[in-house]
Order: structure tokens, then C-alpha cells, then sequence
């Protein structure tokens, strides 16, 4: 193994309210590919953005090459030889290729740009890399796998000493990540180091040297990735201890009713053949790492993406989901992950947005009641605690968990008794968050029955009756709480090794 | 007086606008003696009502984030297909007001169509219904001009209910009266019916809408439906106002209204906008059309002037919600 070209020590960084990362050691050796692994939020991406100069760190020491550096913004990093390869393309799809593997370092001919050179450029690279692309073509006419090759040759191009890749392959074939390992192989040969983050098990151990393990922004440790199993990564990932006690058993009968049951739910390559069934009273939790496919399904299901194929049964009876109006009067209530996008409609008051699903409850003739709005509104601010001056208050002025309540208000008053929580509690804080906890445990006993979409373990474990676990737009298991452990879930969520 | 309580109702926005027309009224009155007399009053009423009406329509798609560009010469349109049965065919006045409207209409629910429904972008999909109607008017009318019915003729008569003339000579500009039950009418579509409700929320976020269960697509397309009808309306109030329509005219008309819902606090982006500051908004526009000249400052002032108001009127919002 090579010598140490990177050496980041004791590295510390907070949000408020978050302690993003502890002081947090990472080593990465010259011609090495490290796996970098843990769960979602375990400070893997803030940890390279700090390393990237995206992120200050509070404190710690950064060594590149035997020198200490703190690099200001990317292009700073960039000029030193470190870039990031990302997840999302940041292509500009009108330009040709070699348009964008130059961008912003333009070569000139005079005031004119020198496209010929670039092309001749562009074309040196892809040589190198063993790519067979035309510079001339125009990126959008590329697939996806081969879009995230000219990711690779823009880095490479950078003259890098040290490429990070944010989830490559997360959109690619298997036969592009293929030619993507080879890619990185050659690279290797050449002394070139890579930081591979990746939840998937199998490309860890085929394509990694190393894998260090962070887990809730702290450093967990570091194995040899021929030495261990996927058994000992997981182990490492999930080996927390949970604070809140953890629900042991179902609250819910084992005779409740099924009031909603969905059978071979298809909708593009992020669900596939999905099938579930939710009971009367039941908390049904989601489980997996980000891009599982959680989310999509969702949305699917009620209607808000198109579906493909699938069967939608409704206390048993099957009914045709096309639009979230179907949704809606099936007695489905959907609240977004992205609040501010999906969920509410920020320069409306907290009344409007609580009468929003619900518009011809508030009718009198063609005229909207506003008194009986405002009664709902003050009810149900009462009734969940919403702190708020009063309903005429606009709810972009609201926190994110009195926002929240505000969704979960708008889809009382429709009186939905599916309700769809996905991450019920991110970017909310910790107080808060229990009384969202206690208020879906109060939905749940009063009749309502809940799917929960959640990426943390710890919510997970305490609110769910059910989990179901995805992996890459399958279900790939689903387990009763009483049998439900991290290590468990962790496992289903991670591809295995085929 | 009515008035009182819609003055205590009076947003932060729309006092300022009202404040900036009494500037103007006092400014204009001071520096010119002749502005501040009954006919130039008249005058300035009556060059607002194809405006206000226009403007009152297009504060929807305003509101939904969008635009419509098509009222201007599609007003022109209207009325010249309108006068054309009227004179030319010998269709009965009231039926060519009629038509006049729902040829507005129809416009509208074609705009809805194209942007609620086959997604276009509202700038260009109005844009080309723009061109369509600039050119629809005269094609369906041998692309002669038409001069409706004079007031004092029976035909004429409809005339008077903008301008009447009483027995004595006085002139009454009743028209504003018939402007002011319309925005009554017209708050209260936005504020207390469903159609305004949606409208506003479809500009302020239309995925959250969407997901509340909003049937998205036919409150998005109302929006245009009732620009278009306004616009119908409004080429009935140039009929009246001025008479003679010029086939291929009304190109640039749209902008005067879109001004005055921008300058009463109509969000470009959506999502914010009240009917009242569109009217007060919409006399900043006619006090400088009219008023400028008066101070000795040519017709193509108004148009610098109300350019900067406008880059004034959009700073302001900028600036607050940079806060």
C-alpha cells in the first residue's frame, strides 16, 4: 500500500443544534480506493465538504501531501488536486462534452474560445481513461453512465491527486458500473487516491481496499475490506445503543382489519413490484438508506407520481388511485418529507392551510365560511398544541414541527384515516419531535393507522408496530417489532453480495 | 360610507399606492392649474376603464405565477368583432356586446387550456394567442375598421352607462361606479370563494396544492378564464370610450394593466396580489398617461415614468422579502 497522501485529524463541526462531526479521523493512502460507510446522517458528505472547503471546520487539522492546508472553497481543493466526483450530475446538457469538461477554464485562441483544442483535449483524456467518447457530442445525448464518466474524466483532468466519489453509481447499469470499476482500477495504477462512498455492500468489497466506518458523526474505525464481512461493516454502522426505549412488541391486534393493502405497486426503476398491507391502528414503518425507494412509493401510492402497474385495495375494496384528488377522497393524507415544497403553502395562514383539503366542509353557497375556518383552525391548534399567535398567522413564520402540525391539522380536518408520514421529524428538534412522536401514538390509538417513512433507526425501532425494509426500489423484507433489530434492518437494507 | 371601511381594511401596500395617487393628484394639480379641472377628472376616468378592467381580469394569472399577454390586442379584437356584426351585419347591440364577451371568453379558456393543461409556459402560450387574436379580429371582419354606434343614437345607447349626459350638459363619469361594484365583486371572488383561494394557492405553491387534493388543472385554467372574460369586457368599455376600433391595434395595451396590478402589489412570481391595489395600481398608470402631458412632459414620458414606477414597484418587494 501506498504512502499517506491525506490525513484529517480530531476534525469538529457544529450546526446549531447539531453536532455534525466529532472529531473525526480519516487517513487515505496513495493508489488506494477507501470505503467510506454509514448510515444516512452519519457525517460522511459533511465530512468532504469540510475536507472540500464547503463547510468550516471548527477544529482539527487537515495534512495533504505533508503539508497543513484548509482550502477556502472547492476550486481552491480543486487547484491542489483534490474534487469530488457527485452523485447529481452537474452537467449542463446544451453544451458539448468537451464544452463542459472545460467549463470555466476555457481555452483561448484570442477572444475566441478554441473549441478544436478542446475537442483535441477532451479526446487526449478520454484515451487515457480508456473512455470511448465523442468530445463533439452533446451531453445530453448521453446516457447517464457515460455522463458520469466525463464526471470522472472532468476530475481526472483537474490533474487530481485525490478523487472523491459521492455515491457514483447510485443511477448506473450494472454493466456501467462495470466500466466504471475499470475506470478506477486503472486510476489505482496510476497513484491516484479515491474516497468511494457507497451503500452498497457488494461494490465495497469489490472495488475497495479499506473501509472506515462513521456512525452519528463520530469515527468508528477502520478494517481491511478483504479481512472483514459485511457482518462486521454493519455491526460497526449500526453498533449504537438507543436511548428512547425502543417499542418490544405490537400495540395492534392480531385480528385488526387491513384498511389498506397494496399489491405489486411498479413506478419506474425506484419501485418495483412493491407490496404491503397496513392494519387498522398500526404504525408501519419504512426502513432503508437513502434512494431505497421509500419516498417514491409513497408517492405513487397516492397518486402524486404516475404508477405503472399496481393494485390499490381500500378496506378491502380496490380503488383507482390516478391523483392525489383520488388519494384524498379515498381517505389518504400524505405528509411531504420536503414540507416547504410539498406540504404546506407558506404564504397562506395556518387557517388556509388547515381547510386546504377539505374546501367544501367550508362552503356556504359559493362563499367560503371563514368563521367555521377559523373555528376548525383554533380547534386543532388547540387540540396538537400549535404554537402560534393565532390561525391568521402566515405558517412560513411557524417552526418546523408547529408547521408540521399544521400538515397533520390539514389532513385531520379531511378526516383521512391513512396517513402517510414521511420523516415525520427531520429538521425538527429534538422537543418537539417527541410531541410529534406522541402525537402519531395518539392517531394510532384513536383509529387512524399510519405508514412512517423514516431514515433514522432510532425512530424506526420506537414508533413502528411493522417495518418493512426497501433496498433499491425493492421490498426486501419485513419484520414484526418483536423481531425487528438494527443489525437486521441494516442487512436488508444493504444489497448482498451476489 | 362604504369607503370608510375598506379604508380601515387597507393593507401596508395598498395605502402606499393610494398615497402615491393622491401625491400625484396634488403634484399634478399644483404644477398644472388646467389639471385640476372637471373634464381633465372625466378625462382621466375615462381613459381608465378598458385598463382597470383589463387589469382587474389578469390580476388571476398574475396571482398564479403566470401572465397573460393576450388581452391587449385581443380587447381590440373583441370589440371589432363585436361592432362589426353590429354595424355591418345589423345584429341587435345587445347580442354584439354579447359576443364582443364571449369571444373574450373563449380566448380565456383557450389560454387555460394551453397552460393548465398542456403545460406551456404562459409567457409564450399567451404570446402566440397575442398574434392569434391580432390577427383574428381583422380577418374575421374584412379588415376594415368599425366605428360603433354614436351615443346619442338608440343603438349608441350602451355608451351611457360609462359616460352620462345629463339634460343640463353636466357629464357624469358613471363608469367608475360600475368599476367599483366590480372590484367589490371581484375581492370577494379572490378572498372568499374557492376559485380566489386555489388561485392563490396554486401561485404560491402549486405541488403543495396539488397534494392537498386541488383539482390543480381547472382552478389554473379559471384563472385564464377570467382574464379572458375581462378582457371581453373590457373591449365592450373601448367600444364605448372611444368608438372606432383600428384593426391590428391594441399591442402594448396589455402592459398598462399588467403595470398597475405590479405597482398595486401584485407578486410577479404569484402567490400575492389583492383586487384593490390592482384598481388603485392601475390609476398610478392613467394619473401619468393623462397627467404628465398637463405638466408639460410629452407622451413618451409616461411611458419612462411608468417604467421606473414599475422597477420601483418590484424593488420594493425584492427588498422586503430579502428581510
Amino acid at each position: 500500500m501506498g504512502d499517506i497522501i491525506l490525513t484529517m485529524k480530531g476534525i469538529d463541526k457544529s450546526f446549531p443544534g447539531v453536532h455534525a462531526l466529532d472529531h473525526v479521523d480519516l487517513e487515505v493512502r496513495k493508489g488506494e480506493v477507501l470505503a467510506l460507510m454509514g448510515e444516512n446522517g452519519a457525517g460522511k458528505s459533511t465530512l468532504m465538504k469540510v475536507l472540500t472547503g464547503i463547510y468550516k471546520k471548527d477544529s482539527g487539522t487537515i495534512t495533504y501531501e505533508g503539508k497543513e492546508v484548509e482550502f477556502k472553497n472547492t476550486r481552491e481543493a480543486q487547484d491542489a488536486g483534490i474534487v469530488i466526483v457527485h452523485q447529481e450530475l452537474n452537467m449542463l446538457g446544451h453544451l458539448t462534452v468537451a464544452q463542459n469538461l472545460f467549463i470555466g477554464r476555457e481555452f483561448k485562441k484570442g477572444i475566441r474560445i478554441d473549441d478544436r483544442k478542446m475537442n483535441e483535449e477532451a479526446q487526449k483524456l478520454f484515451e487515457r481513461l480508456n473512455v470511448n467518447i465523442d468530445p463533439r457530442e452533446t451531453m445530453s445525448n448521453l446516457t447517464v453512465g457515460k455522463q458520469q464518466m466525463c464526471e470522472i474524466a472532468k476530475a481526472v483532468s483537474f490533474d487530481a491527486k485525490v478523487i472523491i466519489f459521492d455515491e457514483p453509481s447510485a443511477a448506473l447499469t450494472e454493466s456501467e458500473i462495470e466500466e466504471m470499476f475499470k475506470i478506477i482500477r486503472d486510476l489505482k495504477k496510476k497513484d491516484i487516491a479515491m474516497v468511494y462512498i457507497s451503500h452498497r455492500m457488494d461494490e465495497i468489497k469489490v472495488i475497495t481496499d479499506r473501509v472506515t466506518v462513521m456512525r452519528d458523526g463520530t469515527y468508528v474505525g477502520t478494517l481491511i475490506t478483504e479481512k472483514c464481512t459485511k457482518e462486521d461493516i454493519i455491526n460497526m454502522m449500526v453498533g449504537r445503543v438507543i436511548y428512547e426505549d425502543p417499542k418490544t412488541e405490537s400495540a395492534v391486534p392480531k385480528d385488526a382489519p387491513v384498511v389498506l393493502k397494496v399489491e405489486h405497486l411498479n413506478a419506474g426503476r425506484m419501485v418495483q413490484d412493491v407490496s404491503f398491507e397496513l392494519h387498522k391502528g398500526e404504525i408501519l414503518g419504512f426502513s432503508g438508506l437513502m434512494g431505497a425507494g421509500r419516498t417514491e412509493t409513497a408517492r405513487a401510492l397516492f397518486g402524486a407520481d404516475p404508477k405503472e402497474s399496481g393494485d390499490i385495495y381500500i378496506n378491502g375494496n380496490k380503488v383507482t388511485i390516478n391523483n392525489p384528488q383520488d388519494a384524498v377522497n379515498c381517505g389518504i393524507g400524505y405528509l411531504s418529507e420536503d414540507r416547504k415544497r410539498y406540504g404546506i403553502v407558506v404564504q397562506k395562514t395556518v387557517a388556509e392551510n388547515t381547510t386546504m383539503a377539505s374546501m367544501n366542509d367550508f362552503m356556504n353557497g359559493i362563499f367560503i365560511n371563514k368563521n367555521k375556518e377559523k373555528e376548525v383552525a383554533d380547534k386543532y391548534v388547540e387540540a396538537l398544541a400549535t404554537k402560534t399567535p393565532d390561525v391568521d398567522q402566515l405558517v412560513v413564520n411557524l417552526s418546523g414541527g408547529n408547521q408540521q402540525k399544521v400538515v397533520i391539522a390539514k389532513w385531520l380536518t379531511r378526516n383521512s384515516d391513512i396517513l402517510i408520514f414521511d420523516e415525520p421529524t427531520r429538521g425538527i428538534d429534538v422537543g418537539a419531535k417527541n410531541e410529534i412522536y406522541k402525537l402519531m401514538n395518539r392517531l394510532v390509538a384513536e383509529g387512524k393507522s399510519i405508514i412512517m417513512i423514516s431514515s433514522e433507526m432510532t425512530e424506526i425501532l420506537r414508533m413502528s408496530d411493522r417495518i418493512v425494509v426497501m433496498c433499491e426500489g425493492k421490498k426486501t423484507g419485513e419484520l414484526d417489532i418483536s423481531e425487528a433489530k438494527q443489525e437486521t434492518i441494516m442487512n436488508l437494507a444493504t444489497r448482498e453480495i451476489e | 360610507m362604504a369607503n370608510k371601511k375598506a379604508f380601515g381594511k387597507l393593507k401596508g401596500r395598498e395605502a402606499m399606492v393610494l398615497g402615491i395617487v393622491i401625491a400625484m393628484v396634488v403634484l399634478f394639480s399644483i404644477l398644472s392649474p388646467t389639471f385640476r379641472s372637471y373634464p381633465t377628472f372625466v378625462s382621466v376616468l375615462d381613459n381608465s376603464y378598458y385598463i382597470t378592467l383589463m387589469a382587474l381580469g389578469v390580476t388571476f394569472p398574475l396571482i398564479t405565477g403566470g401572465v397573460d399577454l393576450s388581452i391587449g390586442t385581443g380587447l381590440v379584437s373583441y370589440a371589432l368583432i363585436g361592432g362589426y356584426l353590429v354595424v355591418h351585419k345589423g345584429v341587435p347591440i345587445g347580442v354584439g356586446i354579447l359576443v364582443c364577451i364571449l369571444v373574450g371568453l373563449l380566448i380565456g379558456v383557450f389560454n387555460g387550456v394551453l397552460v393548465a393543461v398542456m403545460d406551456l409556459p404562459p409567457f409564450l402560450a399567451t404570446l402566440c394567442t397575442c398574434m392569434i387574436t391580432r390577427g383574428l379580429g381583422p380577418a374575421l371582419c374584412s379588415s376594415m375598421g368599425v366605428s360603433w354606434p354614436s351615443a346619442l343614437s338608440e343603438q349608441g345607447a350602451f355608451r351611457k352607462i360609462f359616460k352620462f349626459t345629463s339634460a343640463s350638459g353636466t357629464v357624469i363619469p358613471i363608469g367608475i361606479v360600475f368599476m367599483i361594484v366590480l372590484v367589490v365583486i371581484m375581492s370577494f371572488v379572490l378572498d372568499h370563494t374557492r376559485v380566489g383561494r386555489y388561485i392563490l394557492a396554486i401561485g404560491s405553491n402549486k405541488e403543495a396544492t396539488r397534494l392537498a387534493g386541488v383539482n390543480v388543472k381547472f382552478y389554473h385554467m379559471m384563472a385564464y378564464m377570467i382574464s379572458g372574460l375581462f378582457a371581453g369586457m373590457a373591449g365592450v368599455a373601448y367600444a364605448a370610450t372611444y368608438a372606432t376600433i383600428y384593426p391590428g391595434s391594441g399591442a402594448g395595451f396589455e402592459l398598462d394593466a399588467i403595470g398597475g396590478a405590479i405597482v398595486g402589489g401584485v407578486s410577479a412570481s404569484g402567490g400575492v396580489g389583492t383586487i384593490l391595489g390592482t384598481f388603485l395600481g392601475v390609476f398610478v398608470i392613467c394619473l401619468m398617461k393623462v397627467g404628465l402631458p398637463f405638466i408639460g412632459l410629452q407622451a413618451n414620458w409616461q411611458q419612462i415614468f411608468t417604467g421606473i414606477v414599475l422597477i420601483a414597484a418590484v424593488l420594493v418587494d425584492v427588498v422586503k422579502k430579502k428581510k
